[in-house]
């Protein structure tokens, strides 16, 4: 019975669950027990022998005796509907007809941690696939028992009662309301500054998904006064409290410009910088896209991630990360930060992430969203830069959809400032504008006929291409006056 | 008759005469008739001219005066209409100033104040420098404090090694392998197993079977059980060296309880005390406290106090007399009842949106 291992299971599932099966009904509780375990550690090793644990009837039996049974039984059962639950939505759902949920919410009730561990983990997987699994799991009556779970002392009840909360409010506003209404969002704030790790990583992620939903949610979450005990975590040696608490601070910022001021005026930020400046990969994700929320909401918010040294940061993940979805967040996070006023667009520019973007936008190897993305940074940067030394490099390499808006830019700029002409023409910027060639009557016509306007004739004759030829020609048809 | 032949002969004559002498006159007549028409009429022309020459002068004379009293007229008007257009000129100029200075006011310090903006920047980065400088510090405290614990683990498990090792300890006669006599000072284990305890094999614990009947649920739960013992674990006191005894049996009979003989039990005057208590109890269960007096005069010259509950000045107390639910519609001020459904009142749809935006960034 003990020895029972998973890998010695050849293929007859079929026939090993109806050996085991009547040993449920055993007398001695002691073969139940090892039974139900068995069970459940086939189940949890195999999809297709959870389907066969379903096939054969075995669930009904095991949730009748669940009521009865001392706590190794019920622990031993638990972790049969939770290893046949976590699957696909299919068997969760078979699990929930056969009238498990009431029994595993009344086993939540049970006085020894280790059967209330068991049964919210049960429930935890069984409403992680869809809402109407959650919703079935709620009408059952689990979300008040979990809130009280989360108030145990042991560490592990509390670790499972936290995923599970997390996994029912994912879905939905309305499911993330009713954890909220039965007062998880206290407890679960009050447990942000415990010292284990995993148990942070489960609590931040309930409370990023309950607030991801609505304004008012992350607005009650925000009440909790998580602030700024939150950007403690973002400091916490495991990777994955810090990807979690970047989450929950950005689906906090992203509602409404009063949160994402609250979260500045707090240091939130800085804190966020930093930590995405420590991690590496997927990690950094949800905080660079935090600072491209930040920065959408209002010029003066852009103007707070720029004076907290956002912007380096930004260009730093946008050379060095492998992945292209990384270098999208990226590249959008910099455009946001920029297209407000020529205040962003300069101090953007100023890093050189501008021949970065366009290498990206230009190179074949990106993939279609990191081009689309990068393309629409650069436009909106451009739009507004009126720092010259960074668009001269455009010039000369840009497809001709982002020349037109750099010869723009440059039309709008060169007629107030004498020394940016100066430079613009020992530059050679005037002789490249003279090379392109743009169809009369076009915009990028209008444009170089206002920067030539800006320049005297003999000046913009002499960079015109062909000049030296002209000149040779006249010298060829010149008369000599002889004497 | 000669006459009258004279006459008759005459009579052409006379009557050619007569016509002559009339057409002569006639035509005299006439040329005089004209010349006299003609002075006349230049006569009458003169002095019609005179009237029209007068008469023109007077006209000239009106009309002059009638043109300079309309010029003077549209002159007013003229000088009327200039001088307005000069003075709204000059309140519109006054007017862009005052418009001017206020929208620059206004902008600079509702919509938009440049200095507030500075300022709350500078502000937030003095914040970000303050969280960074706490973040910091809380991951090099963390790092600490792990690094203390793990220094703390590293060292109880040398000495529990210590305390397993005990036996490699040198003695006088036979030095320990750490104690070889050509090393120049003992190694470092050497005093850690001078320093520790020896290990003793832990005594078999009896286990306590633990009923997990419903009766003692309360009992089971982990949060709020504590350790149901009568006698608590002993103070590890080192024993005072002395001819002393046991500190239990001391405490055992320091806090004996009394044992009375039955002598003492009660006390002397029990019986006098015993009386007083029932006289005490039927004094309680008595309405009046004045038993039967012996004769009906007996108190009558006693004045009578009327109770508290209907001696006011202000009429009696309601106290008895009337009840909770009993109306007075004689002392009702107005014929209407209270309202028991008063009309809702929204307390909070204005919530937020009464704070004026004043000086906010947003």
């Amino acid at each position: 019975m003990h020895a029972l291992t998973v890998d010695w299971i050849p293929n007859g599932q079929i026939g090993v669950m109806s050996l085991l099966r009547p040993l449920l009904l055993d007398v001695v509780p002691t073969i139940q027990q090892t039974a139900a375990l068995a069970l459940g550690r086939l189940a949890n090793y195999n999809d297709d022998l959870a389907e066969a644990v379903v096939k054969g009837d075995i669930l009904p039996q095991l949730v009748y005796s669940l009521a009865e049974q001392n706590r190794f039984y019920k622990k031993a059962a638990a972790f049969v509907l939770r290893a046949v639950g976590k699957h696909s939505p299919q068997l969760a759902q078979a699990i929930v007809d056969c009238g498990a949920l009431d029994t595993l919410v009344i086993c939540l009730e049970d006085f020894d941690p280790g059967v209330k561990e068991a049964a919210a983990w049960a429930l935890g997987y069984i409403a992680r696939h869809n809402a109407e699994l959650s919703q079935a799991v709620v009408d059952a009556g689990a979300v008040p028992l979990l809130v009280l779970c989360i108030q145990e002392p042991e560490i592990a009840l509390k670790r499972i009662a936290a995923s599970t909360l997390s996994d029912i409010s994912k879905h939905s506003p309305e499911l993330a309301q009713t954890v909220v209404d039965a007062g998880a969002i206290a407890h679960l704030a009050q447990m942000i500054l415990s010292p284990d790790a995993k148990l942070k990583r489960q609590i931040l992620s309930a409370l990023s998904q309950i607030a991801k939903h609505s304004v008012d949610l992350a607005e009650m979450v925000v009440e909790a006064e998580i602030f700024p005990v939150v950007l403690t975590c973002l400091k916490d040696k495991d990777d994955y409290v810090k990807k979690n608490a970047s989450t929950l601070i950005r689906e906090i910022a992203k509602h409404t410009p009063e949160l994402a001021q609250l979260i500045v005026n707090a240091g939130g930020v800085a804190a966020v910088i930093d930590c995405v400046g420590s991690c590496r990969g997927n990690i950094r994700l949800p905080g660079i896209m935090m600072l491209g929320y930040v920065a959408a909401h209002s010029e003066n918010l852009a103007m707070a991630v720029i004076i907290s040294k956002g912007v380096p940061q930004l260009s730093i993940c946008l050379s060095e990360e492998p992945e292209d979805h990384i270098k999208a967040a990226a590249a959008w996070a910099l455009g946001q930060i920029g297209r407000h006023t020529p205040e962003h667009a300069r101090a953007v520019a100023v890093t050189n992430t501008l021949p970065v973007l366009l290498s990206l936008y230009m190179s074949p190897e990106s993939s279609e969203d990191l081009q689309v993305k990068s393309k629409k940074a650069i436009k909106s940067i451009l739009q507004k830069c009126t720092y010259l030394p960074a668009l001269e490099p455009f010039l000369y390499d840009a497809p001709p959809n982002i020349l037109k808006h750099v010869v723009g830019q440059f039309s709008k700029v060169l007629p107030h400032d004498s020394k940016a002409r100066r430079l613009f023409v020992t530059s050679g910027g005037l002789k490249k504008v003279q090379e392109i060639k743009a169809e009369p009557g076009s915009l990028l016509q209008e444009y170089i006929n206002s920067i030539n306007n800006c320049y005297p004739e003999e000046i913009v004759r002499y960079y015109s291409p062909g000049y030296s030829d002209t000149l040779l020609q006249r010298v060829d048809s010149y008369q000599p006056i002889i004497n | 008759m000669a006459t009258l032949a004279r006459l008759q002969a005459r009579s052409s004559f006379v009557g050619k005469q007569y016509y002559y002498r009339n057409s002569v006159v006639d035509q005299f007549r006439k040329k005089e008739n004209d010349a006299a028409v003609k002075i006349q009429s230049w006569f009458r022309g003169c002095r019609v001219r005179a009237y029209i020459r007068y008469l023109h002068r007077i006209t000239t004379i009106i009309q002059k005066w009638w043109r300079s009293y309309l010029g003077k007229k549209e002159f007013r008007h003229v000088v009327q209409v200039a001088h307005y257009t000069m003075k709204m000129n000059l309140y519109n100029e006054m007017a862009v100033k005052i418009q001017r200075r206020w929208r620059g006011y206004k902008i600079r310090k509702y919509c938009f104040n440049y200095y507030y903006l500075k300022e709350y920047l500078r502000a937030i980065s003095e914040t970000n420098d303050a969280i960074r400088e706490a973040l910091e510090e809380f991951a090099e405290m963390k790092e600490r404090e792990e690094k203390k614990a793990n220094l703390e683990k590293e060292e109880k498990q040398r000495d529990y090694q210590a305390r397993k090792m005990h036996y490699l300890l040198s003695t006088k006669q036979i030095p320990g392998i750490y104690n070889s006599p050509f090393r120049q000072a003992p190694d470092p284990w050497e005093l850690r197993l001078q320093k520790a305890k020896p290990l003793i094999h832990p005594r078999p614990k009896v286990r306590q079977e633990c009923s997990t009947s419903l009766s003692d649920w309360l009992a089971c739960t982990s949060a709020r059980s504590f350790p149901r013992s009568d006698i608590l674990p002993p103070i590890n006191k080192k024993k005072c060296q002395g001819p002393f005894r046991d500190f239990n049996e001391v405490l055992e009979q320091r806090y004996k309880p009394l044992e009375p003989t039955l002598r003492v039990a009660e006390p002397i005057n029990q019986l006098k005390l015993a009386r007083e208590e029932l006289k005490r109890e039927e004094c309680a269960q008595n309405v009046n406290d004045k038993m039967f007096f012996p004769f009906s005069s007996y108190h009558k010259k006693e004045k009578y106090t009327p109770s508290i509950h209907s001696s006011s000045k202000y009429g009696s107390d309601s106290y008895g007399e009337k009840q909770f639910r009993s109306e007075n519609p004689k002392k009702w001020i107005c014929d209407k009842d209270f309202q028991t459904v008063l009309p809702s009142f929204d307390l909070f749809s204005k919530y937020g949106k009464l704070y004026s935006r004043a000086g906010q960034i947003v």
